[in-house]
């Protein structure tokens, strides 16, 4: 479709979202990134039947947890959406981007390197 | 008789017998006993003092029993175990006998979590039935739980609660059944409005026999309003408030209720006086207390028998 | 099985304000089967401590250990090579864990990260319920196989109270009564006559009242 959305933006692909473990999340803002969004099919459509039911169960948990730290559940949400709806990965990733631009760098990256480093959010995929 | 009780007495001599009962006050000073003692004194034959009830902190039953016997009343002690293990238990009961009580209810008690101290550890060191079975060894055997004797014993009139209405229905007379086993005189029911369901119930109790071992005295509490109909139909647990009866008290304008629960426990203790094996009833007139004197003589429960 | 549950991120950091060289352990037991202190949890523990204290701007080092148990001797001793350069230690193992590796590293503080709740079982998963006091004096046989001193609030050994209401307990109605759970199993039996006899005063000295307990078999012992 030749849709394009905001370069920044990191996917990692996986075969469902029944695979993210709360682990992941946590560690991708060790690394650094400013926001993770884990997205997943339809509620009722997930090949696997609950995979994409167990991940939004996990982000809640991580959502607390990242709350707990100081870092802010805020900056990690998950998204249902249909593996043929282009436009709608399109307004989801923008959704994120304007979403975490707003509340800025991950606080802990002044001390993972010494430049600020520009805004970036990741995206769990399925 | 096993005790000086007056209630023992007149239980023995097969009249109905009358008790009520009034809660202590959550502060030290002894004025509210007394006048709730001045008031019931000669419409019953004994009073009981709750213990701690619904786990809220008042004076002592023990205590708030010997300001009764101050007055000349005959108290009955309530004891939860709930608060004490088997140690102050025993000691307790001593001292209570010592003190002139002659008449102990043997309960479990409310759990904590209903009180105003939740967060306090509970001791259930013995259930009801053992503590029927400690005041009975201790009445007859002459010696403490461990073994070693007492003298002298204390003469103490056994009794113990009974609700005909929590679940499982089918199991409450054999509840009764070890209660009496273990030595208890007499029983208070908790409070009758399904006078149905209670005759269903004391159609067991007296196809096993029970009421020639045991004296049942039938709970009955005026109902004040629709509110507190509903309240107890819906929040207390193991109360059987017939839909009939909420109905009864609705049919009637709001400024006659009071007047409408009264009527209806006054025909309940007519009624439990016909039904077989009860013999007296047990008048709980919660923060009601007043009424009973009322309730007692146009029940027809009046005079009270002098003491012989 | 012992079924604890994590602690609150906040107390635990607190306990290690302090220190920035820690190490995290869990242990493969128990509290793996209770998602509370295996080595999943020990990962996930130390990424919420390490973001935190990064967030603070205090970084903290974090070395990430699993023992096969933490109340046996012989398990304890994989930590002994490397134990002394590290400040302390939060451990997530139950409270006998904690204590024994106490016991066997005084010089280091060993911290708990998790509260350990009660003896239970897995209903479903992501639900543990108890089921034993450890009394020490089983009386299963005498009540079709639900213990009434850990299941029932008031620990009657003669009930139920007057306050069982539809199979539910008074204090909260998503507690089953104990009682009646007994009464309906015996009766499923046909063994409802058990209920008739009366299960005398209890022995407490068994339980935790008597003091803490020990147990020796002289057969066992090298």
């Amino acid at each position: 479709m030749r849709l394009s959305y905001p370069p920044n933006i990191k996917i990692i692909k996986v075969p469902c979202t029944g695979k993210v473990d709360v682990l992941y999340l946590l560690k991708a803002f060790q690394n650094g990134a400013d926001g993770v969004y884990v997205a997943g099919c339809m509620e009722g459509d997930c090949h696997y039947l609950t995979g994409n039911i167990r991940a939004r169960k996990r982000v809640e948990y991580a959502k607390k947890i990242l709350d707990e730290t100081g870092i802010g559940g805020d900056r990690l949400a998950m998204y249902n959406m249909s593996a043929a709806q282009a436009p709608r990965f399109v307004e989801v990733a923008n959704e994120m981007f304007e979403h975490i631009k707003k509340l800025g760098p991950n606080p802990i990256k002044q001390s993972l390197t010494n430049t600020p480093a520009p805004t970036r959010a990741e995206e769990v995929e399925q | 008789m096993t005790s000086n009780s007056r209630l023992e007495k007149i239980l023995g001599q097969g009249e109905f017998a009358v008790t009520s009962e009034c809660g202590p006050p959550r502060g030290a000073s002894p004025d509210v006993i007394r006048k709730k003692g001045e008031l019931l004194k000669d419409c019953v034959d004994a009073i009981n003092i709750t213990d701690n009830q619904t786990s809220v902190v008042r004076m002592s039953s023990f205590s708030a029993c010997v300001i009764l016997k101050q007055l000349g009343i005959d108290p009955v002690m309530q004891m939860v175990t709930r608060d004490r293990n088997r140690i102050a238990i025993q000691s307790d009961i001593l001292g209570a006998a010592a003190l002139g009580i002659n008449n102990i209810l043997c309960l479990s008690g409310d759990h904590q979590k209903f009180g105003d101290h939740e967060a306090a550890k509970n001791v259930y060191d013995l259930d009801s039935i053992h503590l029927i079975q400690t005041v009975k060894h201790m009445r007859d055997e002459g010696k403490f739980l461990g073994g070693d004797e007492l003298e002298p014993p204390p003469r103490l009139f056994i009794g113990a609660a009974s609700n005909p209405f929590a679940d499982p229905f089918d199991f409450r007379v054999i509840r009764l059944a070890k209660k009496a086993a273990a030595g208890v005189q007499f029983i208070q029911t908790q409070c009758i409005f399904n006078i149905q369901r209670f005759k269903q119930f004391m159609q067991q109790v007296t196809d096993r026999g029970l009421h020639e071992k045991v004296h049942i005295l039938g709970g009955v509490t005026p109902m004040k309003s629709v509110g507190m109909a509903n309240y107890m139909k819906k929040m207390v647990p193991g109360m059987d408030v017939p839909d009939e009866l909420i109905t009864r008290i609705k049919g009637v304008e709001k400024e006659k209720r009071a007047e409408e629960g009264i009527k209806i426990a006054i025909e309940t203790i007519q009624q439990l006086k016909e039904i077989e094996g009860v013999h007296g009833v047990h008048i709980m007139a919660i923060e009601w207390e007043e009424m009973v004197p009322r309730i007692a003589e146009e029940a027809g429960l009046l005079p009270r028998p002098q003491q012989p | 099985m012992i079924i604890g549950e994590s602690k609150p991120l906040k107390d635990i950091l607190f306990m290690i304000q302090n220190y920035s060289k820690i190490i995290v352990a869990g242990c493969r037991g128990c509290v793996t089967v209770c998602s509370a202190g295996g080595e999943k949890e020990v990962g996930i523990l130390a990424a919420a401590i390490s973001l935190a204290r990064q967030k603070e701007g205090k970084p903290i080092e974090i070395k990430e250990v699993t023992l096969e148990r933490q109340c046996d001797p012989e398990y304890l001793e994989e930590v002994r090579s490397f134990i002394d350069e590290y400040e302390a230690v939060v451990s997530i193992a139950c409270g006998a864990g904690v204590q024994f590796m106490a016991e066997k590293y005084r010089k280091v503080p060993i911290l708990p990260g998790i509260n350990t709740n009660f003896i239970g079982v897995t209903e479903e998963q992501g639900v543990w319920t108890e089921r034993c006091q450890s009394c020490g004096n089983c009386k299963l046989h005498l009540t079709g196989g639900i213990c009434p001193i850990a299941r029932c609030s008031k620990s009657l050994l003669n009930g139920p109270c007057g306050g069982s209401s539809n199979g539910k307990c008074e204090i909260n109605p998503e507690v089953d009564c104990a009682w009646q759970l007994i009464i309906d199993v015996l009766r499923e039996q046909g063994r409802l006559d058990l209920l008739e006899m009366i299960i005398p005063i209890n022995d407490w000295r068994t339980s935790r009242d008597g003091g803490p307990r020990k147990i020796i078999r002289e057969d066992l012992k090298l």
